[in-house]
């Protein structure tokens, strides 16, 4: 789960990393008000919204005046912001985040990831901060210091203080240094984050070490243990279908294509999308709707799967295990029975007790194209979409 | 012989007394694994299909000289059953448990190098469909039917996407040796790299099918491995041509975050390395035939 820059910045203050004073905006008035409480003659106005990139975009303004702060704000309310990490659709600005304009002198790259090869929380620095880490990787890549943490004792302060020096930092900041990574790393692990990054952190005319922007994304298989973290969650911020799909267990991801895709596990669910595309499709969507293929959670995949207007057909595909094909189609005939669907379904059904689920399809008497194989599955569907596209065939499902 | 489990391994199930664990206990004592008890805190003294439930894992172990444990613990609770197991002196332990947090299996992980090497535990998984040796045991949750004995060691992410693979191979008479599932989350017990190792020292197996898929170094640095220590033959499939980066594919693993973590990039690795790699999901089973023709 991502949240906001403010809120990133709020918890990361909690431990000891130092913030400028900033302060949050739900409207074009409020931001102006909120720069005047601030004081100051220079502010920087900083759309919320959960992608990194916003300085490209236009969602980062400075500002010399309160009447430049409202023009801005103006730009930016109820507009989607589109970065290089939003996609095409952008991301609708709601909020926004005024602070004090600091005199920088220095600009880090700061970042706590989980890295899977070591398996362990790595910290990657590097002095060329306000660059985002793949440029900074591919173009400064000896710019790069990293250190992982062993996790039984935690991040040592002579490991902090080897990344301070490494970055160049005059002697007398490296005890702010210190504190700034022992404050991340002790969010990071206490929080159960998966990434907290700051960028840039800067060094700023008199001295001190703060954060200007801060990112953090949290281990959603730990949110149970951190109900205040969880609370943050802006649904705002997130594909609606996505949004709805999570709330119902099931786990979808929009795509472009018009071929819908309803499968149980992951890797089967990408392995259907692959062969799709090789038969000449494209999938509109991955949706894993997890082991237990109930009748419910079709009915519900089928639901989700048609709320994307684009879908043209759509391709079940269940490997039964625990679950047995006889169930699953039973679960399909009722679940097309129940939700509207007017286009072509093709179903795949294999595993456990496939003849009997075979035969209830076949008996169902909806006009469910059938497939044995994976391949067969993919190219009636591909087959099916197109057909339908030029011939406006009867192979529907609808009431 | 086969790798990690066998017809004769002691085998116990925590977190026995939950609905999920009481069914595949029932279907791996059906399949033939010697399954000698169960695990639950507060249970001990009860009955599940015919085995014996005890508090500790401990206690199971000095009771009935378990070696290998299958983990059904809720996730909250899934990190402290592996590291109880671990401390208990079993050999061999998978983890179905999907939802772990990433945080607790990196303490597992550290928890277990504890112990030195002879008597430190085997992880895989978590999130993941269990290990079978057909025909002799099943420690998981997978349709043991699917699978004919055979010479084909699978090592694989995703759980019905393994089953696939198997079931292509049986309809082309092809068994397998053993199939490992590592599972789909970004920290697991053991990697590519680890099953390969064992299937390589492993006289039953002659080829090796490994399914992978977008995200994580795993598959690059089973490359390398292959390149350095291998010298069966091996057929590789990727997931995930068509899934787009910085996006969570279904598995927490599944995110393309790197260079060298999309399905393609992958595939070009595996190919670089001589592992012959299947252009498609629909066609593994065909291209382990092809692989097993040339090495006959």
């Amino acid at each position: 789960m991502d949240i906001h820059e403010y809120q990133a910045k709020e918890i990361l203050a909690e431990f000891g990393v130092t913030v400028p004073p900033g302060a949050l905006a739900y409207s074009p008035e409020q931001a102006s008000y909120r720069a005047r409480e601030l004081g100051g003659e220079r502010w920087v106005v900083k759309a919320q919204v959960h992608a990194g990139g916003r300085g490209k975009a236009g969602g980062v303004h400075l500002c010399a005046s309160e009447h430049e702060i409202e023009t801005a704000c103006d730009k930016m309310f109820g507009s989607k912001l589109v970065t290089h990490q939003t996609g095409a659709e952008g991301k609708g600005v709601y909020r926004v985040y005024v602070e004090a304009a600091v005199p920088i002198e220095q600009e880090f790259y700061l970042g706590f990831v989980m890295d899977r090869s070591t398996q362990r929380v790595m910290i990657v620095a590097s002095a060329e901060g306000g660059m985002e880490i793949e440029e900074i990787s591919a173009d400064k890549p000896d710019s790069i210091v990293r250190s992982t943490v062993e996790p039984a004792v935690g991040l040592q302060d002579f490991q902090a203080r080897e990344i301070a020096f490494a970055l160049g930092i005059a002697p007398g900041l490296v005890s702010q240094m210190v504190r700034t990574l022992q404050g991340c790393y002790r969010a990071f692990s206490e929080l159960d984050a998966t990434m907290v990054e700051i960028n840039p952190l800067v060094v700023t005319g008199d001295d001190r070490v703060l954060a200007l922007d801060a990112k953090m994304t949290f281990d959603d298989n730990a949110l149970f243990r951190h109900p205040k973290v969880a609370e943050l969650r802006d649904k705002s911020q997130e594909d609606p279908r996505e949004s709805r799909a999570a709330d119902r267990g099931l786990s979808y991801v929009g795509l472009e294509g018009n071929i819908g895709c309803i499968v149980n596990g992951a890797g089967l669910a990408m392995a259907t999308m692959d062969t799709i595309m090789l038969a000449g499709g494209e999938p509109a969507n991955f949706l894993d709707i997890g082991g237990g293929a109930t009748p419910e959670r079709v009915a519900k995949a089928f639901r989700l799967v048609m709320s994307d207007q684009n879908v043209q057909a759509v391709l079940v595909n269940i490997f039964a295990g625990i679950n047995r094909c006889d169930w699953v189609a039973e679960g399909v005939v009722q679940a097309l029975k129940e939700v509207q669907v007017d286009v072509p379904v093709i179903v795949r059904l294999a595993g456990t007790n496939v003849e009997e689920g075979q035969k209830i399809l076949a008996q169902s008497g909806l006009p469910i194209i059938r497939a044995n194989t994976l391949m067969e599955a993919a190219e009636r569907a591909v087959g099916a979409w197109q057909n339908d596209l030029t011939m406006g065939t009867q192979l529907r499902i609808a009431k | 012989m086969s790798i990690l489990l066998n017809r004769d391994t002691r085998v116990i199930v925590q977190g026995i007394t939950g609905k999920m664990a009481r069914y595949h206990t029932k279907d791996m004592v059906e399949y033939g694994t010697n399954v000698v008890g169960g695990v639950v805190p507060g249970k001990g003294g009860e009955t599940v299909e015919g085995v014996p439930v005890f508090d500790t894992v401990k206690e199971a172990v000095e009771a009935t000289g378990a070696e290998a444990s299958l983990v059904f613990v809720p996730p909250p609770f899934a990190a402290d059953s592996i590291m109880e197991a671990a401390d208990a002196g079993i050999a061999y332990c998978v983890c179905i448990t999907d939802g772990i947090p990433a945080q607790d299996m990196i303490r597992v992980k550290r928890y277990m190098m504890r112990y030195p090497k002879d008597r430190r535990m085997t992880l895989t998984g978590p999130n993941c469909a269990g290990t079978i040796s057909p025909g002799k045991a099943l420690l998981g949750i997978m349709p043991g039917h699917i699978y004919l004995p055979g010479n084909v060691g699978i090592v694989g992410r995703s759980g019905t996407l393994g089953y696939e693979a198997a079931a292509q191979m049986k309809e082309l008479g092809i068994g397998v040796s053993t199939s490992v599932g590592i599972g789909g989350d970004p920290i697991n017990g053991s990697s590519f790299k680890d099953i390969l190792a064992r299937f390589e020292q492993d006289e039953d197996t002659d080829v090796i099918c490994m399914i992978g898929e977008i995200g994580g170094p795993q598959e690059a640095e089973a490359a390398e491995y292959i390149r350095d220590h291998i010298t069966k033959p091996v057929v590789a499939y990727v997931a995930g041509l068509t899934a787009p980066k910085g996006r969570t594919m279904g598995h927490a693993g599944a995110i393309i975050s790197a260079f060298g973590e999309s399905a393609s990039e992958k595939v070009e690795i595996l190919s670089a390395v001589g592992v012959t790699v299947a252009e498609n999901p629909a066609v593994i089973g065909e291209t382990v035939a092809k692989v097993m023709g040339k090495a006959a």
